[in-house]
């Protein structure tokens, strides 16, 4: 060996500068390109730059009717936005490419600037078709692409609303994207018509069969379906604006908005001005590795004009850009083929296709289970033999989609009869072969999914999601990972185990059932029957909320005091230096100015720092054990209560002003959020929990960041579940919506106490939502539908909570037994710790910090600054 | 020092601890023991009674935070009040509980875990273990004292047959 060779640095393009990649177009597979040149390019030989139409980065058009719901367009991001803040990464808002030249090798901007390129990839993407109706083009009439499309159409709805009389919609277009529109013109209050050419709904999609059941599901939401109608011209009203459909069979229509999703077009202006080939309807043409005729343009997404081909999916669009990447950095991947598998994404309506959805493989078998009085419709289609999955439809309930659809070309274990039947999820996941894709969206299959059991101990969902990614984007396919990764550690032979601690064997739900029934009331009594020991940290609390849950005593009674937290023990917050703070609840974040001159007398009479609250409330710190009480006695003389905020229990229901005062409130938030408040307050669970409650579609309130939110509508409140902010954010997922307000308290009422009774230790609603039975469908089941008839019971757990309630702080201040436990020292009970030492920041105290407490004793020659009351020694 | 030590219990002042006294019996005022011919001597801190089996307490000793444990079976036990990975005086006000036979208290702050009777650390929740100190603690009837440095435990002359 030659050790010159050895350390001669390596040839070629790894030591030459960055190479440029440009990219024109700024949607979802710009984004995925990004990403995976970041993933790979380990060597960072590529520097990227996204010239990107819109004045946004990447957004998920996907889930773009779900902007409705919410209003922010940052509910749509996807992925890390760190990406963007790469120093290889470039993103280039509001830069609308005009000319390609090929010769030269740079792409010009609208606005005159210039990039050159070594490789250049076209992922333009596709513009929304407009067909040549006449009245296209008056006002009222909208396309259903972009936020900007979407946020238009709202606007223009809103304005008509305010006429003050039912906006009439009209969608023309009953493929997936018109569904959509139609789902998203129902959330805004206007009735809806949709106008589809073709036989059927879905047609693209779904068969003959299929689209008459999604027809019966598309009803139920009050949308009116006129298939075989081709519209003729949109008429012009007095107003100038669109006002009525005339269609070709002499039926009219009236109108006030119209959204045209008659389907899309491949923005292939470029690539034609630029000589490159262009398939016959379009798209610009390329092989298999995703490259055009000449080698240093590329195109990826719906531009792409793949085996004749433009596929309008962002799965294809993904695996696309996958291959770009792949082949720059010197690899030699294909184009695998396009996954045309399709889930329709509006709330109500399960359809689902996927593979060879009609049956067009030469001798193909078609099983069809149709239940029109169930809204079911079901087809799987297979080979001749009956023996291997095809494709198929699913209509009505397409809970099995994510167990089918890996199945597809692959041989069915057992009658494939028995997996039609409704409710019967076939797939346990265990013989699914190691290549098959789990989640599409991110490319995970099987194989990677028991790897991160195998491979990296990964032994619950969350590690798996975030071990492999697979379910962290649309997350259809969680329910076959979870069935995957049981079956895996199964095998594997890990059990996992669900005890609590060395204490309890069971599991807090095994636990809370075991208390429930056996009807034990003290810690000494349960861990005697069902556990060992003395209990620890982790058993205590649950023991202490199980009770609590089950029979509303005060949190400090008897021995259960001994259980608690000290937050819980002594009904305030621990802060880093032993000190308390102190929250009084102030429900809906509503208070008067007497109030807030109680408290802040109190702050200024004990020296407490006072700060507002992200749940619209203010926090006091500095309170030491022994001032608790006194603090506590001016509190609730002057008519404030706890606010929990020690405890695993409600926190706050933080709410917008609502319609009392805003012009744009259309129900009461804040008399809703006080009434919340007070109905839940000191409900004690797993975890704590917040609310928000948002007057109009607005949101001012956050409510969707929260564990229950609602939102007013001009019909009632919409219901979501499931929202969090802190380590792992999550939006809430609509529930229910347009309840009246008795029907929305019953809801999250038994949506609660469902949670508090099967939730695990310190398990928040969201990931509960993953774990439980048959996630968001399933909790909806048995909160609205009964479907575990367990209705009742949780109405009357909640029932027998709101009778109970009682101020935990002011029994406390009653019970001169509960009021030993705040002495500072059991033998001196009023001397303060005399290690406490504040100094002042911006007019309030804070602990002092180590430095300076030493220069504190130094300066007072002896014993540390001690604190006590207004008499706050500070360092000026 | 082996054997047993004769600890008279002496409490000056008014404050007898014999007598029942309403709430947290207030014995800030030098209540000391004598011990005879020693150096080391205990100080009598307050009743089992003022002590809340499984919880914690804080007492001063000779102007240290001392942090008293109860544990069901009516033993007391005595380890230092001061966190020493949060370095407040907090260690009382945490949860009382076993690792297997072991009597244990975890943190409030951070929640690491010690031993009550030896103040090892048996959980350092991924820091540098740090163990606590330890007071020996006997009961005089219903008196619970605390011993200075080298005070050995042993049958104090009331509790004699």
């Amino acid at each position: 060996m030659h050790p010159d060779v050895e350390t001669a640095p390596p040839a070629g393009p790894l030591d030459a500068a960055p190479r440029r990649l440009v990219v024109v177009g700024g949607g979802m597979v710009a984004q995925r390109l990004v990403e995976a040149v970041r993933d790979r390019d380990v060597d960072d030989r590529w520097q990227v730059t996204v010239l990107a139409e819109e004045p946004r980065a990447p957004y998920d058009r996907v889930a773009l009717t779900s902007y409705f719901s919410g209003r922010d367009p940052e509910d749509l991001a996807l992925g890390d936005p760190g990406l963007w803040d790469d120093p290889a990464v470039r993103l280039v808002r509001g830069a609308r490419v005009v000319d390609v030249d090929r010769a030269a090798r740079t792409v010009r901007v609208a606005d005159g600037r210039t990039w050159a390129y070594d490789e250049l990839v076209l992922a333009t993407g596709s513009s929304a078709a407009m067909p040549p109706i006449e009245g296209n083009d008056l006002p009222g009439v909208f396309v259903y692409r972009t936020i900007d499309d979407v946020a238009a159409l709202r606007g223009w709805v809103e304005q008509q609303a305010a006429r003050g009389r039912p906006v009439r919609g009209a969608v023309i277009g009953g493929g997936l994207l018109g569904l959509e529109a139609a789902g998203a013109l129902r959330a805004l209050g206007a009735t809806c018509t949709v106008i589809q050419v073709g036989t059927h709904l879905m047609s693209a999609q779904v068969d003959l069969g299929g689209g008459e059941a999604l027809r019966r599901l598309i009803n139920r939401l009050g949308v009116a379906v006129r298939t075989g109608t081709v519209t003729e011209r949109m008429r012009v009203d007095r107003r100038g604006t669109v006002g009525r459909l005339d269609f070709a069979d002499g039926g009219r229509l009236d109108v006030d908005v119209v959204v045209v999703a008659t389907g899309v077009r491949p923005r292939d202006e470029l690539a034609r001005a630029a000589g490159l080939e262009i398939g016959a309807r379009g798209g610009v043409v390329v092989d298999e590795a995703c490259r055009t005729a000449d080698p240093h343009v590329w195109a990826a997404g719906e531009v792409a004009c793949i085996d004749g081909a433009c596929l309008g999916l962002v799965a294809p669009g993904y695996a696309m850009a996958e291959v770009v990447v792949d082949r720059l950095l010197g690899g030699s991947a294909v184009f695998p083929g396009a996954d045309t598998a399709t889930k329709l994404k509006l709330s109500g309506v399960d359809v689902a296709s996927f593979g060879d959805a009609f049956a067009r493989t030469p001798g193909a078998l078609e099983l069809v289970h149709s239940d029109p009085v169930a809204g079911v419709y079901t087809k799987l289609v297979l080979s001749d033999d009956a023996r291997t999955l095809l494709g198929g439809v699913l209509v009505g309930d397409a809970s099995a989609y994510a167990s089918l659809r890996p199945m597809v070309g692959r041989q069915l274990a057992g009658d494939p009869s028995a997996l039609l039947l409704p409710g019967k999820d076939p797939a346990s996941g265990g013989d699914l072969p190691d290549d098959a894709t789990v989640c599409s969206c991110n490319n995970v299959t099987a194989g990677t999914v028991r790897g991160a059991v195998t491979d990296h101990a990964c032994t619950d969902l969350g590690a798996v999601k975030a071990c492999t990614r697979a379910g962290t984007s649309c997350g259809s396919c969680l329910p076959l990972v979870k069935k995957l990764l049981g079956a895996e550690l199964t095998r594997a032979g890990i059990t996992v185990s669900h005890a609590l601690c060395e204490h309890f064997a069971m599991s807090r739900r095994q636990l809370f059932d075991a208390v429930r029934v056996t009807g034990l009331r003290t810690f000494s009594e349960i861990v005697q029957r069902h556990g060992h020991g003395r209990g620890c940290d982790i058993c205590k609390p649950v023991v202490a909320s199980i009770l609590s849950s089950l029979d509303d005593g005060h949190v400090l009674d008897g021995e259960r005091a001994a259980l608690q937290d000290t937050n819980d023990h002594v009904m305030a917050n621990l802060q880093k230096d032993g000190s308390y703070s102190v929250v009084p609840r102030i429900p809906g974040g509503e208070i008067t100015p007497e109030g807030l001159l109680v408290i802040g007398q109190v702050a200024k009479d004990y020296g407490l720092y006072t700060k507002i609250t992200g749940g619209q409330r203010i926090d006091m710190f500095g309170a030491r054990i022994d001032q608790l009480p006194g603090i506590w006695k001016r509190l609730v003389d002057a008519g404030f209560e706890s606010g929990h905020a020690y405890g695993k229990s409600l926190r706050t229901v933080k709410s917008c002003v609502g319609s009392t005062w805003c012009r744009y409130g259309v129900q009461d938030s804040v008399g809703l959020a006080v009434a919340l408040e007070l109905r839940y307050r000191g409900l004690r669970s797993p975890h704590k929990f917040k609310l928000g409650v948002s007057g109009c579609a607005r949101e001012c309130a956050e409510a969707r960041a929260k564990d229950v939110g609602v939102i007013a509508t001009d019909n009632g409140w919409n219901l979501y579940v499931g929202g969090n902010g802190g380590f792992t954010p999550r939006h809430a997922q609509l529930l229910a919506e347009d309840l009246d307000t008795d029907t929305l308290v019953r809801t999250i009422d038994r949506f609660l106490m469902y949670y508090i009774r099967t939730a695990d230790r310190l398990q928040r609603t969201a990931p509960w939502m993953e774990e439980v039975d048959g996630g968001l469908a399933g909790v909806r089941a048995v909160v609205l539908d009964d479907a575990l008839g367990i209705a009742a019971d949780l109405d009357a757990s909640m029932a027998r909570h709101v009778d109970a309630y009682a101020d935990e702080w002011k029994a406390t201040l009653e019970d001169p037994e509960k009021l030993r436990r705040f002495a500072s020292f059991v033998n001196a009970p009023t001397t303060p710790d005399p290690s406490l030492a504040y100094v002042a920041e911006r007019g309030q105290a804070r602990p002092a910090t180590a430095t300076e407490r030493a220069e504190l004793e130094r300066s007072t020659a002896g014993g540390p600054v001690v604190v006590a009351g207004t008499t706050l020694a500070v360092r000026s | 020092m082996t054997g047993p030590v004769q600890v008279p219990v002496q409490v000056p002042g008014d404050v007898p601890v014999e007598a029942p006294v309403d709430g947290p019996v207030d014995v800030r005022v030098d209540v000391r023991v004598e011990v005879r011919g020693a150096a080391p001597r205990w100080t009598a801190v307050c009743r089992l009674d003022d002590l809340a089996p499984e919880r914690g307490a804080a007492a001063l000793v000779d102007g240290e935070q001392v942090a008293l444990f109860r544990l069901v079976d009516d033993t007391v036990l005595a380890v230092e009040q001061r966190d020493p990975f949060s370095g407040a005086h907090v260690v009382s006000r945490g949860i009382v509980g076993t690792r297997g036979d072991t009597p244990t208290v975890a943190s409030p702050m951070y929640k690491q875990v010690w031993d009550l009777r030896t103040g090892r650390c048996l959980d350092a929740v991924g820091r540098e273990p740090q163990d606590l100190r330890t007071w020996p603690v006997q009961t005089d009837g219903d008196v619970v004292l605390v011993g200075g440095p080298g005070a050995v435990p042993g049958p104090a002359e009331g509790a004699a047959p």
